[in-house]
């Protein structure tokens, strides 16, 4: 199964803007590797920032595929600039905020903006900012084929687009 | 107001500087944007959005259509491509659709791997100031 960096789209405007957010947990193996206790260390788990980056990739891949209603291959092409200025704890949520910033028949550009909520300091305050490029993959420069199928936003997109309105259930769009 | 050659060389410098991460002092008139910069395939779209954020204005949107600036369909069209070399058809186009690519010794002898040592920075100036004057 894909590994999914988003929970649930909270805000969607078409061809504009989505939201989405993650709840980040304790249970996720990933948060005992990173940072793992060391001789003399305690162990400090943080969300890595380059799921946080994946997490941005996903909302914004969703945003971009929308416009088309999901015909289009969207791959992350580029991380134009990804700035971090504060860790993301486990009991903390992340909210990614995408907008679409261009977009063309080749794939677009998009920003995102990054907070996280503390329920100890009961308030949001900002992680960063994620700036990226989408590429419409049967639209590529070198002309390459791919396969008819669209494997991007597959069945394991299936829960989280049909949870937000974005596809209805039992629909398959390839 | 009309922008000086000087001022447009120094947004297309900041455009570059941001798109691919290169260095101001790399950034030279002659510098290829594959060969010396270092640009791949997804970097010419983010070039030709930020060309057209950094240009447009308040009076006059600047909007490049797609094959515009730079070609498109050369390597999936045999009629353009033949042997590994573009063909006189291929040259034409080349000619019609990107006439701020100064073609020079290329068209003796025009093979396709070469055909990206040909977008300069000079080449992407050329193509604004013409746009601009448009």
């Amino acid at each position: 199964m894909r590994w999914m960096w988003i929970d649930r789209v909270i805000t969607f405007e078409p061809k504009h803007r989505l939201v989405a957010v993650k709840n980040v947990s304790l249970a996720e193996e990933h948060l005992h590797q990173h940072f793992a206790a060391e001789p003399g260390l305690a162990s400090a788990p943080v969300m890595p920032n380059s799921l946080i980056l994946e997490g941005m990739a996903q909302t914004a891949g969703i945003l971009v595929g929308s416009v088309h209603d999901f015909r289009e291959k969207v791959v992350l092409a580029k991380v134009t600039s990804a700035t971090f200025e504060r860790d993301v704890l486990p009991g903390e949520t992340i909210r990614y905020d995408a907008t679409i910033e261009r977009m063309d028949e080749m794939g677009a550009s998009t920003i995102g903006v990054v907070d996280r909520f503390s329920f100890v300091d009961n308030a949001w305050a900002p992680v960063g900012r994620i700036e990226l490029m989408f590429s419409h993959l049967d639209q590529n420069r070198a002309g390459t084929e791919f396969p008819e199928e669209n494997f991007v936003f597959g069945e394991n997109f299936a829960t989280l687009l049909e949870g937000a309105g974005l596809r209805k259930a039992g629909v398959k769009k390839d | 107001m009309a922008q000086s050659r000087d001022e447009i060389e120094a947004a297309v410098r900041d455009v570059l500087i941001d798109a691919l991460g290169v260095d101001e002092e790399d950034v030279v008139e002659t510098a290829t944007l594959k060969g010396d910069l270092g640009a791949e395939s997804i970097d010419y779209l983010d070039i030709v959005f930020r060309l057209e954020k950094k240009f447009t204005t308040a009076e006059k949107p600047f909007k490049i259509a797609q094959g515009e600036l730079f070609p498109e369909n050369l390597m999936t069209d045999p009629s353009l491509v033949e042997n590994g070399k573009i063909t006189a058809k291929g040259i034409a186009m080349l000619k019609e659709k990107v006439p701020h690519v100064a073609l020079g010794a290329f068209e003796s002898d025009p093979q396709v791997t070469k055909l990206a040592g040909l977008f300069t920075v000079k080449s992407l100036c050329d193509f604004v100031q013409t746009k601009l004057g448009k």
